[in-house]
């Protein structure tokens, strides 16, 4: 493609679409960010899914174990 | 100890400065992309949360700004693949185009809407180097890739956009 077909999409598109011409933060965003990380939500490792997972084919296959594994809680 | 190492190490106190440093740098980079203020601003914190969660990812070595940026591209990225207007073209603008230089103001909402209709990647691309004019070094650096990648991506958002565009009688 051509730098002059580019110029021309160039310049279409400047003409729709203008440069943003205030590119300034105007607010201090570290109170939102405090609130972000305190909303920090609780995590489940990928390891808790994967033993999940391993129980429930468990159960499935054996249901006589759901009783052993009840008691030993 | 120097902030980056204590940054590196889960340090909230050198987070905060490091916050305080850059905000404005990264809101700046989100906003060429997104356009609109209070994006950029949702955009900014969710960069900041990404950076604080890969904190041990971090050379303390390394260029924070560049890396921030290279997040912050992400998250705005990520942005425009879940917040893409699907709006369908009409079908009679062909008729209603003029041509260029005096393009009608409804023309020009058609092509910014062809262009928003553009995979996320490609628009990025496109719009860092056609509308802000950033430099290719500077995109590939922010997106990840190289110089030619984003050549790349950029002849592909012109090839899309020019068909786009004839569809709808404006021929670029």
């Amino acid at each position: 493609m051509s730098e002059a077909n580019n110029g021309k999409i160039r310049e279409l598109l400047r003409k729709a679409i203008p440069p943003v011409a205030d590119r300034e933060l105007k607010r201090d965003l570290w109170p939102q960010m405090l609130r972000r990380l305190a909303e920090r939500p609780t995590q489940v490792a990928w390891f808790d899914w994967a033993l999940v997972a391993l129980l429930t084919i468990w159960f499935f296959f054996s249901p006589e174990a759901i009783p052993i594994l009840l008691y030993h809680l | 100890m120097e902030v980056l190492d204590r940054f590196a190490q889960g340090d909230l106190e050198a987070f905060e400065t490091l916050f305080r440093q850059f905000q404005g740098q990264v809101y700046g980079w989100i906003i060429r992309i997104v356009r609109d203020r209070g994006i950029a601003e949702d955009l900014t914190v969710e960069t900041f949360w990404r950076i604080h969660r890969a904190h041990a990812r971090f050379n303390p070595e390394g260029n924070f700004g560049a890396w921030a940026r290279r997040i912050a591209t992400n998250a705005a990225l990520d942005h425009l693949k879940t917040a893409r207007r699907e709006v369908a073209l009409p079908e009679d603008l062909a008729a209603r185009a003029q041509p260029d230089p005096a393009v009608h103001r409804e023309v020009h909402e058609q092509i910014e809407r062809a262009f928003r209709e553009l995979p996320a990647k490609l628009q990025v691309a496109a719009t860092l180097v056609f509308v802000e004019e950033e430099s290719y070094e500077q995109i590939a650096e922010a997106l990840g890739i190289s110089v030619g990648a984003v050549k790349s991506r950029v002849f592909r958002a012109v090839r899309l956009l020019r068909r786009k565009l004839k569809g709808l009688g404006v021929e670029p």
